[in-house]
């Protein structure tokens, strides 16, 4: 090993050690009983307990969030891929006019501050009855998320290589069964990783959440999470275990899909 | 299997590119049609135009006597292999096979059947439940071929579909097609640049530049008698030799004091004062000095195993414009020393060097 190497490592393993050790403590912490919770903080667990957790889904009911935040979530990402995708696509390979502009047009939605729509998006919705509902939180996401998607997924298509759809044109496809029999296929790492990533936005997304609901029978995990706190005390113990099981979804999401990531399902489509 | 005609086909890009401006051709029932010509004369996009890929902005496109022009591909049964080959990635050989055919609604014993007929013609029995990915550069071009022979189209359209094999395997998929052609008796419309390639296969030969066709015809009358400078630049290895002269009392005379008789009724050239003379590297002979038609050096010498690459300079100190001859392997050449050249009266070009069309 070189000395260049060996200080490459050294880093590399600080920075792991860096990012993983809030992780460690959090569940570390998670099944700590409340009492040892504020002793002097001790690097291995001394007591391990599952108090946090029982008390999560037993007195805070914590599976009515999960199941909220389940369907907002999915909704937005399966509205994204399937809508954005076809508008993505066409974005990125059918010729019209005014395509740029829309582009930009897309793209300047997304970068609005999100604050700044809070309340008139709140007035909005209440007219048209939509507070404290499920659409009343997707269709604010979309408004989001979907730009996100349209952006990934334009840039995705352009680099499939156009003789893959006019091989299908040619063998006698249509546009949408080139798209579902071909592209879609060929695009999934793509489709994949922008499904991931929107999911992830509205799994943790906040200010709407918040804004948007009452009750608890309609707040997603992270308004639950942020109401656990009470007048006198903050209930540290809950708010790790919660945290952690609010990732769980997440990363197994990316752990089932990884594969499809990573593998390049293009090989051996053209030359080379 | 059908015609395929073109007539007055135009195509102008958004971005003011000319693709082809004013096409005309017809491609008989079972013709082997070569589009050759450098990169951007418009050859790929009258292919893709013919395919229905590109729509062209004026012109119509005819297949099989039926108007075709606003046809998309799907409705105009013709196949195409691509120079990418375009294999679908996520199928194995047989659905990339069958892919046609299910588009089309066939039964599914048939395309059980042809897939079998069709792998079995290109040797692909063991390898039909492998992906793309897992097939050599020959066996996905074979897959390309096999997925436009599984549907039996009207016509067959080749794009570059050798360019990305290596020299040996091209030669001998070259064989592979013109026996393919042989045995389908298939209207074929293939697209290269490269001129070797168009001259072995093509039943006839058209060739592009700037999207217009300057010659079409019979592969040997592309080489033998090529309708101008252009064409008989392109056509031909080692390239033709082109020396600037002047036409005068019925014989033309060139650089280096060179004189050459024109050809007797050869009206055209009588009258042009300024005429280009081309001449291919074969159809010179280095002589004895003083006995030829002038005298030249030799410059560098390529040897090419059956024959030997001359590269020489017209007139006695080797001053003059660069000749290529073509010389047997055992020719007595050596560098610097002086010959004479005798320039075969027969095969001899003379082109208007202002049109750059021929003189006779």
């Amino acid at each position: 090993m070189t000395r260049g190497s060996r200080w490459a490592a050294v880093a590399i393993g600080l920075l792991v050690l860096g990012s993983a050790f809030p992780f460690y403590w959090a569940i570390v912490s998670s099944f700590t009983p409340e009492a040892r919770l504020f002793e002097a903080p001790s690097l291995l667990p001394r007591t391990l307990v599952l108090d946090h957790y029982r008390a999560l889904f037993t007195e805070r009911n914590f599976w009515v969030p999960i199941r909220n935040s389940l369907v907002v979530a999915g909704t937005t990402t399966a509205f994204c891929v399937v809508v954005g995708g076809l508008c993505a696509y066409a974005l990125a390979r059918l010729r019209f006019r005014g395509k740029g502009p829309l582009l930009g047009l897309i793209l300047a939605v997304s970068v609005f501050p999100q604050i700044s729509l809070v309340s008139p998006l709140y007035l909005v919705l209440r007219s048209v009855g939509l507070i404290n509902t499920y659409p009343g939180l997707i269709l604010p996401y979309l408004t989001f998320a979907m730009p996100l998607t349209v952006w990934l997924l334009v840039g995705f298509f352009r680099q499939l290589p156009a003789e893959l759809e006019e091989a299908a044109i040619v063998d006698g496809a249509s546009r949408l069964r080139t798209l579902r029999e071909v592209i879609v296929p060929v695009a999934l790492p793509g489709l994949a990783t922008t499904a991931i990533l929107t999911f992830v936005y509205s799994w943790n997304e906040f200010l709407f959440a918040l804004s948007f609901t009452l009750g608890p029978e309609r707040q997603t995990v992270p308004v639950a999470i942020a109401l656990f706190r009470g007048m006198y005390q903050v209930p540290w113990g809950q708010i790790l275990a919660a945290a952690i099981v609010a990732t769980a979804p997440v990363a197994l999401l990316v752990l089932a899909f990884q594969r499809r990531i990573v593998q390049g399902l293009t090989a051996g489509a053209v030359k080379g | 299997m059908a015609s395929v005609r073109l007539a007055g086909v135009e195509k102008v890009y958004p971005n003011g590119h000319v693709a082809a401006r004013g096409l005309d051709m017809e491609i008989a029932d079972g013709e082997f049609m070569v589009l050759v010509g450098p990169s951007g004369c418009g050859k790929s996009t009258a292919l893709r135009m013919i395919a229905g890929l590109e729509t062209p902005t004026a012109g119509r496109v005819f297949i099989g006597g039926r108007d075709v022009t606003r046809l998309p591909p799907q409705d105009r049964d013709i196949a195409m292999v691509f120079q990418s080959y375009a294999l679908y990635p996520h199928m194995t050989v047989r659905e990339n096979l069958a892919f046609g055919l299910r588009m089309r609604g066939v039964a599914r014993p048939v395309i059980a059947e042809r897939v079998k007929a069709v792998a079995q013609a290109l040797g692909l029995e063991g390898v039909l439940d492998r992906k793309p990915s897992q097939l050599s550069g020959g066996q996905r071009q074979r897959v390309a071929l096999g997925r436009a022979m599984v549907r039996d189209p009207q016509v067959f359209l080749f794009d570059e579909p050798l360019s990305n094999l290596d020299a040996k395997l091209r030669v001998e998929t070259r064989a592979e097609l013109a026996r393919l052609h042989r045995r389908l008796r298939a209207t074929i419309v293939y697209v290269t640049h490269d001129q070797e390639e168009a001259l072995t296969l093509g039943g006839r030969v058209a060739v592009m530049r700037d999207g217009l066709v300057e010659q079409v015809g019979p592969p040997m009358e592309v080489y033998r008698r090529p309708a101008s400078i252009f064409v008989a630049g392109f056509v031909g290895s080692p390239a033709m030799n082109f020396l600037p002269g002047e036409v005068r009392d019925g014989s033309w005379s060139g650089p280096a004091g060179l004189i050459l008789p024109l050809p007797a009724g050869g009206s055209g050239g009588g009258r042009a004062a300024r005429a280009t003379l081309g001449v291919r590297p074969h159809d010179v002979a280095i002589v004895a000095p003083g006995a030829g038609d002038g005298d030249a050096r030799v410059d560098v010498i390529e040897p090419r195993g059956s024959e030997l690459l001359v590269h020489l300079r017209l007139g006695p100190e080797g001053s003059g414009e660069e000749v290529r001859v073509i010389a047997p392997p055992d020719a007595p050449v050596r560098v610097e020393s002086a010959v004479g050249l005798r320039w075969d009266r027969e095969r001899l070009h003379w082109f208007d060097p202002e049109s750059g069309r021929r003189l006779d």
